[in-house]
């Protein structure tokens, strides 16, 4: 079992290390998610009142564009020069590759959310209302997301269709999540008076369905 | 009988003695059906209890005499029998199983647009709009939509072979398991739902108009049946023809070898 959560971490480590000296992250994909988030608002008049009021959806939507970047480039690590047959001849069992990359990507979405928290508090003028229900459902709804992404990943993987493939496979898989974040953070945001910790509840059993059939299917889908 | 002797005996065809016979008695139900739904079952017409005036979805219950059986198979039925035969595949892999799952999906996305389309034309009249967003099923039936074509796109993109149906097995197994939670998340995204509750628990029709509705799901299981039949037996024969393909290639580039040693010698 520790050797385990040793290649787990090892992996996941791997990943984040290649992230932070090739920042494609930082240099890419948060400018594009600013980007997303200043068409929003030339699309619905510069208005910051509605601004406000469709915050939460448009900061999903926003993370679910770069979920799909953040994925496409978790998958192409591995598959730049055979890199996973490398990983799976060092002996590591596939769950632990699968969670190691989810996990990866956790954290890359966890940086990406906090930073557009900061870009919906200054463009649309939005206040966090209810602190413990923000980070415990934008936390969860990461989870939820990284795992479903590197599952989908996988298996869009090797295809060379793989760009255009992975968003009709993998978007509406997580639209119960789009919903679900979108609703909880409306409550943590204050912009509307819904339980967002009934759909935090909900998005808990997602993101566990997710690791887990994750976990199981990615041996079926890596091997050769 | 095994599928590769029914080829044989029926040389490469898809139908056979059987499936032409399944196909000429669905053939008839529906038409039967159609005479029924559109000609022999009263339109939808009541008194509205104070003005006297009359109310009702009129001519356009007929519809629901098609869309409630497509919309049991396309949503439910379809996506179960790939789901099965997925995790078929899953434990046994052999062919059977992914062609299986294949023919299911495809012809259960068939339904599923179809059950949009006639729920869409439905909806107008009766419900006054083209489309509902809060509604459960409809969203439901949408995102289910899109996950088929999703699981289709998939299998026409994928390389053919193990690898191909590994894939797509994983995507009909999620499409399934993730049914109940779009099911649930859209019903409390949303509670205005328009969707009648089951009026066949209830026994709220009788008589010509649930008769109508039983022959609809039954004729419309026979065409889901025998389309899923058809839809198998190609994807034998395309397997089949695949592999043929392959094997005449590995001869061609035996013999051009030979003759490549022969020529040098």
């Amino acid at each position: 079992m520790t050797q385990f959560f040793n290649d787990l971490f090892l992996v996941a480590m791997k990943d984040l290390r290649i992230e932070i000296r090739s920042r494609v992250i930082v240099n890419q994909v948060a400018p594009f998610a600013v980007l997303v988030l200043v068409l929003f608002g030339f699309a619905l008049d510069a208005d910051q009142r509605t601004l406000r009021l469709f915050a939460p959806g448009l900061f999903w939507v926003a993370i679910l564009l770069c979920l799909l970047l953040a994925v496409q480039r978790s998958v192409s690590l591995e598959v730049i020069n055979d890199s996973l047959l490398g990983l799976k001849m060092a002996g590591l069992s596939p769950s632990s590759i699968f969670l190691g990359k989810a996990m990866a990507v956790f954290v890359q979405m966890i940086f990406l959310e906090l930073f557009l928290t900061g870009g919906v508090i200054i463009f649309y003028g939005t206040s966090i209302d209810d602190l413990a229900l923000w980070i415990v459902s934008g936390l969860v709804a990461a989870l939820a997301l990284s795992a479903t992404g590197t599952l989908y990943g996988a298996l869009a993987s090797g295809l060379e269709v793989r760009e255009t493939l992975l968003p009709i496979l993998l978007l509406p898989v997580l639209a119960p999540v789009l919903i679900g974040a979108t609703k909880a953070y409306s409550g943590a945001l204050g912009e509307s008076v819904t339980n967002g910790w009934q759909w935090t509840g909900l998005l808990s059993l997602f993101a566990l369905a997710a690791l887990a059939l994750g976990a199981m299917a990615y041996g079926v889908l890596v091997e050769e | 009988m095994s599928t590769r002797k029914i080829f044989k005996r029926n040389q490469g065809a898809t139908s056979s003695p059987k499936s032409r016979l399944l196909g000429l008695a669905t053939l008839f139900g529906l038409v039967t059906l159609f005479v029924f739904a559109f000609f022999l079952t009263d339109p939808d017409v009541r008194l509205h209890p104070t003005t006297g005036e009359e109310i009702g979805q009129f001519d356009a219950v007929r519809l629901l005499y098609l869309h409630v059986p497509m919309a049991i198979i396309g949503p439910y039925v379809a996506p179960l029998v790939g789901a099965v035969a997925s995790v078929g595949y899953l434990i046994k892999r052999t062919q059977w199983w992914d062609v299986t799952a294949h023919a299911a999906i495809e012809v259960g996305a068939i339904f599923c647009g179809l059950v949009l389309l006639t729920g869409s034309i439905w909806g107008r009249p009766v419900w006054n709009t083209w489309w509902e967003w809060g509604d459960v099923r409809l969203m439901t039936t949408l995102i289910l939509f899109l996950m088929l074509l999703g699981y289709l796109a998939l299998r026409r993109v994928a390389p053919d072979g193990q690898k191909q149906a590994r894939r797509s097995a994983i995507v009909a197994i999620v499409a399934a398991i993730n049914l109940p939670i779009i099911n649930r998340s859209v019903e409390w995204w949303e509670s205005r739902t328009l969707h009648q509750k089951s009026t066949l628990s209830e026994l709220k029709i009788e008589d010509l108009t649930f008769f109508t509705l039983m022959m609809g799901i039954v004729v419309f299981l026979m065409l889901f049946t025998w389309l899923v039949l058809h839809r198998f037996r190609l994807g034998w024969l395309e397997k089949e023809s695949l592999e043929q393909d392959v094997l005449t290639s590995i001869e061609e580039r035996r013999s051009e070898a030979t003759v490549n040693e022969e020529g040098t010698l």
